[in-house]
């Protein structure tokens, strides 16, 4: 074959050709606005991606489970504070970021004082999290102010503003990765944790570092999606339990480490949210949705080539 | 000549150090089991000692299901969507169609052995393959059943509420898969094997091992203990629901690590797995006994969480 | 590399009357476009023990790995016990008797020695199978390395490393219901003692009077001429020499090896001239540990029977030395050296980004031009500095490795055992780069298994049993001395090396 794609170009590829199929079945009309909802969705999805791509690319066996249950916790968090008033918005904005971090530093604490490892120790914070927003929130729904929900909805001139800055997130992420010595030692401590120590790299802060960020990536995207979606509710964070996952690896960032992606990362999203508009168009049933899923992440994982590692 | 044998420093004996692995959750049940019979003594029965471990049970089952794959240095994050893919499956057809039924569960286990038959053949991470597995198993069954419904068979219910002479039954099923289990991984001739291939398969395979077979076999009997797992739950809970048990998939492996085990491979311990699986049943329970209010319950089970694994971490011995 | 002798590929003559145990014919490997073999002719007769040296390179591990059926030759034929072979895998070597110890362990570290002796033993199951597996494997280690002390029921993990070598070589000896018919040994020696390797060397001996052929690959060359009856020699994936070894001297094999090496070192005998402020003063750990101390421009070298604490001692120093800058040069390279998935250039500057940054973000010429000055300064063979490091050889791994400690700030370099299985030519190389670099005023800590590298440096500290017991200045450094010291003077063994 004289075509080799990079591996983190089949997510756009899928993407493409479920926006295609979608615009066949409903006319070119609805080309623009299905692609312009699919940016917003997927930039949800690229911020909590993002985080946890940090966190997998620090070495083999490194996760956070814990991203939906922070990100419940800092959007309850961060509504509570700013009680639908505008002028809390920053404040609020804050908080949710500052209660991000916080969750990252113990996910690591207990990762290290306790040597657990990540999948556990993540896990059990996920359950001391989720019972935080318990009982912040209760079973209410607490309303975002007017002006972080008009944030989230701003266009200009039919652009969304939302996808645009979450686009220039991504590409400070990369720039670090591939030039910032934070990026060169988070590849590093990933690809080999006993090379990196003997070279000099401060190990635990490194991962400290990238679990923290992946926190308050997570308090990101809840402060966000509450905006978006008109207030913090108790399941918000579910679905990207497995998503946040999902699209990583999708992504082309391998699980053993050492190798990120994040540019990657909005084509898998893309195609997450695509599909789900397609299959919507198509009227299919949620099981069916689940099952395409699930197929074409297995598929795509199978006959993606992936460098290998000796 | 000793000049070999280094005594720097007095290691602990083998023994001892795998009876402390398995010591130290088996104590925190009993202590757990202390408090709820100092609170509530009329606990302390036949009847009472059923109640509390009766959910016990498929967990059991899909602990050890997961148990299998980690040993083998890999995870499996769809065991809890098919141990809900199961439930609906029985309790849709098992009564009514009973030959459906065990052909569409066997098929089940086909699957998992081809599930890893293509993480080797394709050197796939697990983590991976199973994510995108577990989307399936819950996309079957919700296409099966939207929502909870059908209705397990009389038999399977009425097996789940026997009531054996002398011992409870969810302390029956725990004895005997608890021995069954450490015949097989820990004592038998193959069993070293797998555990071998967990832990450097190049090794087994240059033995003359065919590493294809054991992946397969063991992803397959996997699939048959969360088989288990998904007969027993719907005999509790007498109807079939896609969604009854995504929670599975976690507890699972946090049984298999409270238990004594390691994600690097080879390391695993059927006993100290039932052992957990039993403490995370039981912490459930213990809460309500405590009267911890409803929304402090699942914050406090990632507490007890912590606390026995921080216990593993002061007892076992200082390695670098 | 050098023009050697033509070939003499034939096989003995005396071994003609009984039917080879191994006989190949023109086997060829390709990885891809890379040749690791180009047509090798190998006889081995029950019984024999042929020595088989060679560059890292060679194709020694390669052929080996053949024979094994653990590569798939691309070509050639190959015959065992006299009958015509094809597809060749573990399990038929297995069957066959032939018994393989790689380079690399290949014990699973969390199954006793017991269980890992039931692996490789498909007859070792029912009931009872541990009682039998456990006596099997007792009695091996018993007869090869006498009072061994290991416990066959101890998990491996819980061994110290030469235990494990131990438990690997006698494992490899056990038999049931198949014969052991012929055993590989790839570099058996590396993590054993003085003593243990003695006992091997006149087991391979008694094994050979059994009719046990053997097969030796080991950098060691004196090992190789105490116990072969011929010796093979390979480079660039094909024999170059075959010759028996009756008669050979150390210094035939090397120069049919083909390369040049400077025979015994020659140590700098006086004190470093630079101005001998201290750089490196770590305590000893108790009252009959003695501490370590280096000065500006010193070399300062770790000897010892392998794994009696020079390691931990090496770690130890760069985890305590923090008000000058230190650089470790791992020896184990794929577990604590390189970054598998970067080039050499990336590899090489990882220690230095400190240097090469601004605001945080790494200068990209600055981190090429220092990438490519070292590289060459290294002599690292490879067609630019954006080639990936995994398609170095190992010895070409190891230069980078160096060349990375050397690019960085630091003044105090520590190297832990860096030149195991590294070929003579680039020791050489990387040894005057070592005494350079000294004379500049940078201090280096040497550990070392091999007697000869001590040479090189100006004053010894020789350990046993996790302490220094011994201090050696520059002019005393000699074998006998280390050796004595190893022992704790109650043995003296033959000079070894």
């Amino acid at each position: 074959m004289s075509l080799r794609l990079a591996p983190w170009s089949y997510g756009f590829l899928v993407a493409l050709v479920m926006w295609g199929a979608t615009i066949a079945y409903s006319g070119v009309g609805s080309a623009i606005p299905t692609l312009s909802s699919a940016l917003v969705f997927a930039a949800f999805s690229v911020v909590v991606g993002s985080g946890q791509m940090l966190v997998i690319a620090s070495g083999p066996g490194n996760i956070d489970l814990s991203m939906p249950s922070v990100l419940t916790l800092a959007a309850y968090a961060s509504m509570s504070v700013m009680a639908g008033s505008d002028a809390m918005v920053l404040p609020g904005f804050l908080l949710a970021i500052t209660v991000g971090a916080l969750a990252g530093m113990l996910n690591y604490l207990a990762i290290t004082a306790l040597r657990l490892p990540p999948i556990i120790a993540t896990l059990a914070w996920s359950f001391v999290f989720q019972s935080f927003a318990f009982n912040l929130g209760g079973e209410a729904t607490l309303k975002p102010p007017a002006a972080l929900s008009d944030f989230t909805l701003w266009s200009i001139g039919g652009i969304r503003v939302l996808p645009v800055a979450v686009m220039g997130l991504t590409l400070l992420a990369v720039l670090v990765l591939k030039r910032g010595v934070g990026g060169r030692h988070l590849l590093a401590v990933g690809q080999s944790e006993r090379a990196a120590r003997l070279a000099g790299i401060p190990v635990g802060r490194v991962r400290l570092v990238a679990y923290t960020l992946c926190g308050m990536s997570a308090g990101l995207a809840g402060f966000l999606l509450s905006g978006f979606s008109g207030g913090a509710a108790l399941n918000m964070g579910d679905t990207y339990l497995l998503e946040s996952i999902a699209v990583v690896v999708l992504g082309g960032t391998s699980v053993a480490g050492g190798q990120a992606n994040a540019i990657g990362i909005w084509g898998a999203a893309l195609f997450f949210n695509l599909m789900a508009t397609m299959l919507n168009t198509f009227q299919m049933q949620a099981g069916i949705r689940f099952l395409l899923t699930g197929a074409l992440i297995i598929l795509i994982v199978a006959i993606v080539p992936r460098p290998k590692v000796g | 000549m000793a000049d070999i044998a280094l005594q720097r420093r007095p290691r602990i004996a083998p023994a001892l150090g795998s009876a402390l692995q398995i010591g130290l959750p088996a104590a925190t049940l009993i202590a757990m089991l202390a408090v709820i019979f100092w609170i509530r003594p009329s606990a302390m029965s036949y009847f009472g000692f059923g109640l509390l471990f009766k959910f016990a049970v498929p967990l059991m089952f899909a602990a050890l299901a997961q148990m299998l794959v980690i040993m083998l240095g890999d995870i499996d994050l769809s065991i809890g969507s098919f141990v809900g893919f199961v439930t609906c499956v029985t309790a849709l057809y098992l009564n009514e169609a009973p030959l459906l039924a065990v052909a569409i569960l066997a098929a089940g286990i086909a699957v998992y052995a081809g599930v890893g038959l293509l993480i080797h053949v394709r050197q796939l991470p697990s983590i991976i393959v199973t994510l995108g597995m577990s989307f399936i198993w819950l996309g079957a069954a919700v296409t099966l059943m939207p929502g909870p419904g059908g209705a397990a068979p009389r038999w399977l219910v009425a097996f789940m509420s026997w009531k054996p002479p002398l011992v409870p039954l969810p302390v029956l099923i725990a004895l005997v898969t608890a021995f069954v289990g450490h015949l097989v991984i820990t004592r038998s001739s193959y069993g070293a094997v797998l555990r071998g291939a967990g832990a450097n398969p190049r090794a087994v395979e240059r033995a003359g091992w065919s590493l294809l077979t054991i992946r397969c076999a063991v992803y397959a009997a996997a699939g048959a203990l969360a088989c288990l797992a998904g007969l027993t739950l719907t005999g509790l809970t007498t109807s079939g629901d896609p969604n009854v048990a995504p929670a599975y998939t976690l507890l699972g492996v946090g049984a298999v690590i409270l238990g004594g085990g390691a994600f690097t491979g080879g390391i695993v311990s059927p006993v100290g797995t039932v052992i957990g699986a039993l403490t995370l049943a039981l912490a459930g329970s213990l809460l309500s006994f405590l009267q911890v209010p409803p929304t402090w319950q699942i914050g406090a089970q990632g507490a007890i969480l912590f606390l026995v694994l921080a216990g593993r971490v002061l007892f076992s011995e200082h390695r670098s | 590399m050098h023009a050697l002798s033509p070939i003499s590929g034939a096989p003995r003559a005396g071994a003609a009357s009984s039917v080879p145990l191994i006989a190949t014919r023109a086997i060829a490997k390709n990885y891809g476009a890379v040749r690791a073999l180009a047509g090798v002719d190998f006889v081995l007769a029950p019984g024999e023990v042929v020595g088989l040296v060679g560059h890292n390179g060679a194709g020694k591990s390669t052929l080996m790995n053949v024979l094994a059926g653990t590569v798939q030759r691309s070509s050639g034929d190959f015959r065992y016990d006299g009958a015509e072979i094809g597809p060749w895998g573990a399990r038929e070597a297995q069957a066959g008797g032939l018994r393989c110890i790689f380079q690399e362990l290949s014990l699973c570290a969390n199954l006793t020695a017991t269980e890992n002796t039931r692996i490789i033993h498909a007859s070792l199951k029912g009931l009872g199978w541990r009682r039998r597996a456990r006596a099997l494997i007792a009695a091996a280690l018993d007869d090869i390395f006498p009072g061994h002390g290991i416990d066959p029921d101890r998990k491996v993990a819980e061994l110290a490393i030469g235990e494990r070598q131990m438990v690997e070589i006698a494992r490899a000896f056990t038999q049931t219901s198949i014969p052991v018919r012929g055993v590989i040994l790839d570099e058996p020696t590396s993590a054993l003692g003085h003593t243990p390797t003695e006992q091997l060397l006149a087991h391979i001996r008694k094994a050979a009077a059994g009719g046990i052929a053997c097969i030796l690959i080991t950098h060691r060359l004196n090992e190789i001429l105490a116990v072969s009856d011929r010796v093979t020699v390979m480079m660039d994936g094909a024999v170059v020499a075959d010759r028996p070894a009756a008669g050979l001297a150390r210094s035939d094999l090397v120069t049919m090896m083909g390369s040049i090496e400077a025979h015994g070192g020659t140590g700098r005998v006086s004190a470093p001239a630079v101005d001998g402020a201290t750089v490196v003063d770590h305590a000893g750990r108790d009252a009959a540990d003695r501490a370590i101390r280096a000065r500006r421009g010193e070399i300062i070298g770790f000897a010892g029977l392998d794994g009696h604490g020079q390691r931990e001692r090496l770690r130890a120093i760069y985890a305590a030395t923090s008000d000058v800058p230190v650089a470790y040069v791992a020896g184990d390279r794929g577990t604590e050296g390189v970054f598998p998935l970067w080039s050499i250039a990336d590899n090489l500057t990882i220690r230095s980004l400190k240097a090469l940054q601004r605001g945080g973000f790494v200068v990209p010429q600055a981190a090429r031009a220092l990438a490519e000055q070292w590289a060459a300064r290294l002599k690292v063979k490879a067609p630019d500095v954006d080639t990936p490091v995994l398609s170095l050889s190992g010895g070409n791994q190891q230069k980078v490795l160096f060349a990375r400690a050397l690019a960085s700030d630091a003044q105090v370099v520590l190297l832990d055992d860096p030149m195991r299985g590294v070929d003579v030519g680039t020791k050489q190389e990387v040894y005057a780069l070592i005494r350079a670099e000294a004379d500049k005023g940078r201090s280096f800590v040497w550990h070392t298994t091999e007697m000869d590298e001590l040479t090189n440096c100006d004053r010894l500290y020789v350990f046993r049993e996790g302490r220094v017991v011994e201090e050696i200045p520059g002019a005393q450094i000699d074998h006998a001395r280390i050796l004595e010291a190893s022992f704790g003077g109650a043995q003296t063994g033959a000079s070894h090396g």
